[in-house]
């Protein structure tokens, strides 16, 4: 197991060095001089320019210059917003906790209705229910989310003005941040009024940012089902007499789970990509929508640290589903 | 992912001789009604940017100050010669999502063609050279494959600057990863069958033994992919579209018409309306057409 463990864990190196990597060149390729691309139309004087490339280093070799960013990365400096003048870290993460509740709510909602959706077309198959899953699911799957989004916009904000258009919660309220979730800080500190003006403001951007994975659980839950159907073990439970619920929820389901819970985890690129769009529709004040303002106000250091940072989350996220499916599967742990 | 969706197909009447291959595959693949609407609605998109000049009523960016936001035919306010209506500074809806069909096409065919190409070949070189190249090419897939989709593309945007053609090389270097793992894993396990063993033997030169015996061998798991990977460029390519950072103003791309109608959406439901329906149509259809075709040519699922 702590073989297993360890190279896991090794493999995540080469990955990381090649993200700090791509994060590196982003700002050097950018074609131009960086220093008067970073100014922007506001242009610099030549004292000033010639300080800037000190400061920065891009007078030293490359390799040098990667060996400082190095350092900096690993000391948690990503250097400063050009606009704002703040630490990239410290915006990323006084913004993350809103994609992620965004992310959060968006994966449940996926798997309140994928999973069963997916469990019954399966148990059900070639019913008209069967067919009706799938083809809703392949329209998810296929769906442009970033239309989709504007859709609901138009049908629940504008004719039946039910939810909100933007934003995170209406300006009259202001909840200080304990978990940096604000459904839940609402609770917390028993604002009632604050936590429905929350939540309105999560139903959409949280279904169309549960869209595709959906339709993705759906899918991979059916054909999961139908494999583990299909075994011996479940014949013979049958055969014995069991009844057909404790049949399909005892013994098939936990079976049929495990590449499910593989998907689900390998969704967190596919949620990062969705939320970038989402939140630039909803104006959700998360970290996609600051990427996006990022590169409008060419704010590089931003995109740089932005990209490297979604990047490691990711990164760390496919490490931690893979140790854990070692720990479900002894299969996946022995192999090699 | 649907590989059961497939319809029990019409038995072969049980003569001596096997059917012809390709009657097979069609067998097989008429069976299943929803690949067949995908390719039918893929075909009439086809026609539709074939003919675009000659289909459209007017010209897509032709301006007409006298029709601003004009509502479709159906509502009270539209006009047949506008059928899906105009857009805020007059153009004919109905004319740019049919030039909009050439672009996304174009972009669909062209992303994937790139993809293919350049990841048959990492993919070739990885399977059958292993060592060294194997995993630095891997190594580097997975690291592409580690950044978000739509935020790697961005960031080569940035790098490239936001236009078409950028838009389109950054989504054919957030897909290639996929038709390097297919392409690898496809040539490692045909490379121990006997025919490369009998071709190596017999004398076959190393690009000739990949090129001509291995890779056509690989083909069906590929032509899979391409068609499922034509969807996911449409799709990427208009969500950078939609960010400002694809096509620019006034291509008529379905995803930069939605930026435009963006700010609208309060107003007039058309201008938003109709281009989405149509970039979920074209990638249903490729959708639908790619599960059919696994289907039809994955040997595993015919019994």
């Amino acid at each position: 197991m702590l073989r297993f463990i360890l190279t896991r864990v090794s493999l995540v190196i080469p990955t990381f060095i090649g993200i700090t990597l791509l994060a590196f060149f982003l700002v050097r390729l950018v074609p131009g001089d960086p220093i008067e691309t970073m100014a922007g139309e506001r242009g610099i004087d030549p004292a000033r320019h010639a300080q800037l490339v000190k400061e920065y280093g891009f007078d030293q070799p490359l390799l040098t210059q990667y060996g400082v960013y190095i350092q900096r990365v690993l000391q948690g400096d990503l250097g400063k917003s050009i606009v704002t003048r703040e630490n990239v870290l410290d915006e990323f993460s006084q913004l993350f906790p809103a994609t992620i509740e965004l992310a959060l709510c968006a994966i449940l909602i996926a798997l309140l209705f994928g999973l069963p959706a997916g469990i019954i077309a399966a148990v059900k198959r070639n019913s008209i229910f069967d067919h009706g899953v799938m083809g809703i699911s392949l329209t998810g799957y296929s769906m442009p989310i970033f239309w989709w989004g504007l859709l609901l916009i138009l049908l629940f904000s504008v004719q039946l003005g039910i939810t909100p258009v933007s934003g995170r919660i209406a300006v009259q309220y202001f909840i200080e941040p304990i978990t940096g979730f604000l459904t839940i800080d609402s609770l917390l500190v028993g604002d009632i009024d604050a936590f429905w003006s929350a939540l309105s403001h999560l139903v959409l951007p949280a279904i169309v940012l549960g869209t595709v994975p959906l339709a993705v659980i759906a899918r991979m839950t059916r054909s999961a089902m139908l494999e583990v159907l299909g075994e011996d073990y479940i014949r013979t439970a049958r055969a014995k007499g069991m009844a057909p619920i404790r049949v399909v929820a005892l013994h098939a389901l936990r079976n049929a789970l495990i590449p499910v819970v593989t998907v689900i985890g390998l969704q967190v690129g596919t949620l990062f990509t969705g939320a970038i769009l989402t939140e630039t529709i909803f104006s959700w004040p998360g970290v996609g929508k600051w990427l996006i303002e990022a590169i409008s106000r060419r704010d590089y250091p931003v995109l740089q640290g932005g990209t490297l940072l979604l990047g490691m989350v990711v990164m760390s996220v496919n490490l931690l589903v893979d140790l854990m499916y070692g720990l479900i599967n002894p299969r996946i742990r022995h192999a090699r | 992912m649907s590989a059961e969706t497939l319809e029990v197909p019409a038995v072969a009447a049980p003569s001596g001789t096997p059917p012809h291959p390709a009657r097979e595959f069609w067998n097989y693949f008429s069976a299943n009604r929803g690949a067949v609407a995908g390719l039918v609605v893929i075909a009439l998109v086809l026609l539709c940017a074939l003919f675009a000049p000659l289909i459209a009523p007017h010209h897509p960016d032709l301006t007409n100050n006298a029709v601003f936001l004009k509502p479709p035919f159906w509502q009270e306010g539209g006009s047949l010669s506008y059928p899906l209506g105009t857009d805020a500074i007059g153009r004919d809806i109905l004319s740019r999502l049919i030039f909009g069909a050439r672009l996304s096409l174009v972009i669909g065919i062209a992303v994937v063609a790139l993809a293919i190409v350049v990841g048959v070949v990492l993919g070739l070189i990885a399977g059958y050279f292993k060592g060294i190249a194997d995993i630095a090419i891997m190594r580097f897939m997975d690291i592409l494959m580690t950044m978000p989709s739509l935020l790697l593309a961005i960031v080569i945007v940035a790098i490239l600057g936001p236009g078409l053609m950028n838009a389109m090389l950054a989504v054919a270097i957030v897909v290639l990863p996929h038709y390097v793992r297919i392409t690898r894993a496809a040539v490692i396990a045909e490379t121990s069958k006997d025919y490369v063993i009998a071709a190596r033997v017999s004398g076959a030169q190393t690009v000739r033994l990949m090129f001509s015996e291995i890779l056509p061998n690989c083909a069906a798991p590929l032509i899979v992919q391409a068609t499922l990977g034509v969807s996911t460029a449409i799709l990427d390519a208009a969500a950078l579209g939609f960010l400002g950072l694809g096509a620019q103003p006034p291509t008529p791309e379905w995803g930069t018409m939605l930026a435009d109608a963006r700010e609208f959406v309060l107003r007039a439901w058309w201008v938003v309306t109709f281009p989405g329906l149509a970039i979920l149509i074209t990638v249903l259809a490729f959708n639908l057409l790619g599960d059919g075709l696994r289907d039809a040519l994955d040997p595993k699922l015919k019994r």
